[in-house]
């Protein structure tokens, strides 16, 4: 049986294999995609992102066992930093999500973000569309902790969860203004620590400077907050999840977002595959001579891009 | 470029810290390895389970409650029971010389003492899994 179908009869050995295979850019894992491409759009993409240390796994680890009381299985993709130096990555947020272990509705995958720089892999959304064709209702996506993964975040998941914690110092500066700008849903996690309540009330002052004319029937970002370490709060936090996956399907932005990103992704590609066919066909010596005459200044840019199109 | 190495560290038993298990997997990162740290406390179920999941290549047992012939046999019987077979199986800790080959005959592929450095560690994992 090939890859794709044992992933759709629910086999998890050939899931895990296949994630593997997106991850390599194996051609094996380009002809799964094909196949399973029909049978995703159904899974709520859900990120997790924040600076490091604020919670961000442990409170995966609670949304994922909070949606499992609500009967809704759950695929998990933890993004962790490949050393720029050594292409290694120790990917630690297992650690937080023990109590998810044996049970079989939940899949949980680290992932090494492998040079990439926008808080997620190269691969994430490929991996994320494997869960998704694999049936899980709702996938959970943690970002790196660093860098900048607000665009790459909000371009993959439908709801974006940004976490705060209190006392990481100047809170509305900790929270950069393109995090602002992403969120979903702000969770002031930790919320068992004293300064919690005035981190919080900073926050809404923020947003509400920011999203102050959003009666127009726009989202308003909520701001809740959590202890994610013993639950407290989330059960909020998943109604908000609820009512943020009912908003953008009443308004349509569920299917405009999805517009969106599948023309950024169709661009994308077909600018990759239109300048690899074009080196091919002029070959690389062609190239690096325009850059040697580019360089002498007998030709211009403009000109080799020019002559380069028509060769 | 060869396939990037993932290894699975995990720290089976109850005995209570795992200082040895981050040493090795950070010197497997700094090899270049991509390690899937699972922390304390882990059942063999669940180092089966998660190895499956994370798809690695070889998993790093740290015991060092002398449960080893307990603990390693069930990790080998449940990853050949979940049909993972050539995942190559390595373990740190304290193991007597007696037991060494009868965890070898079943199939761990490397034990490393307290004293084993991690360049032994490192090389012997490369060379196991099949990376030159
Ligand atoms: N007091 C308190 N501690 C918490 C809470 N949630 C998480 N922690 C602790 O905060 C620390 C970091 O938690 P993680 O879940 O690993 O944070 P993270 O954002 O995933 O970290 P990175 O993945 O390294 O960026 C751990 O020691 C947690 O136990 C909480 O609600 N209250
Ligand atoms: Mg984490």
């Amino acid at each position: 049986m090939e890859l794709a179908e044992q992933v759709l009869a629910g086999n998890r050995r050939a899931l895990a294999r296949l994630i593997s295979f997106v991850e390599d850019d194996d051609l094996a894992a380009r002809d799964a995609l094909a196949l399973l491409y029909p049978h995703t759009g159904r899974a709520h993409v859900v990120g997790v992102t924040g600076a490091p240390g604020t919670g961000k796994s442990t409170l995966v680890n609670v949304l994922a066992k909070t949606l499992r009381g609500r009967d809704l299985t759950v695929g998990v993709v933890a993004v962790d930093p490949t050393s720029p130096f050594t292409g290694g990555a120790l990917l630690g947020d297992r650690v937080r999500m023990r109590d998810l272990a044996g049970d079989p509705g939940v899949f949980i995958r680290s992932m090494a973000s492998r040079g990439s720089l926008g808080g997620l892999a190269l691969a994430t959304g490929a991996v994320v569309q494997v869960l998704d064709a694999a049936g899980f209702d709702v996938v959970l996506v943690e970002t790196v902790g660093v860098g900048q993964a607000e665009v790459d975040i909000a371009r993959t998941a439908h709801t974006t969860i940004v976490i705060e914690a209190p006392g990481l110092g100047d809170e509305v500066q900790a929270l950069k203004a393109g995090l602002m700008e992403i969120a979903d849903i702000l969770v002031v996690n930790k919320a068992d620590r004293p300064e919690a309540a005035r981190t919080a009330r900073a926050l809404e002052v923020t947003l509400g400077l920011g999203w102050g004319h959003a009666d127009n029937g726009a989202w308003r970002p909520l701001v809740l907050k959590t202890v994610a370490l013993d639950g407290t709060g989330v059960p909020e936090l998943m109604d908000a999840l609820f009512s943020h996956r009912a908003y953008l399907q009443e308004s349509g932005l569920l299917r405009q977002r999805e517009r969106e990103r599948v023309r950024g992704d169709l661009m994308h590609l077909l600018e990759r595959d239109l300048v690899a066919r074009l080196i091919a066909r002029v070959g690389e010596p062609a190239l690096d001579d325009w850059v040697r005459r580019i360089v002498e200044r007998e030709a211009d840019l403009y000109a080799a891009v020019q002559a380069l199109l028509e060769a | 470029m060869s396939k990037r190495l993932r290894i699975l560290v995990a720290k089976p038993g109850l005995d209570g810290h795992d200082r040895g298990a981050k040493v090795v997997a950070r010197a497997l990162r700094d090899a270049g390895m991509e390690v899937i740290y699972t922390g304390l406390r882990q059942t063999p179920e669940m180092i089966v389970e998660a190895a499956l999941q994370e798809d690695v290549d070889g998993v790093g047992l740290s015991i060092l409650s002398g449960a080893h012939m307990t603990l390693v046999p069930r990790v080998l019987q449940g990853l050949r029971d979940a049909g993972l077979d050539r995942v190559g199986v390595f373990v740190g800790g304290i193991v007597p010389d007696e037991d060494v080959p009868v965890l070898k005959e079943q199939g761990v592929a490397a034990i490393f003492g307290p004293g084993a450095s991690t360049d032994v560690i490192v090389e012997t994992v490369r060379q196991v899994l099949g990376e030159a």
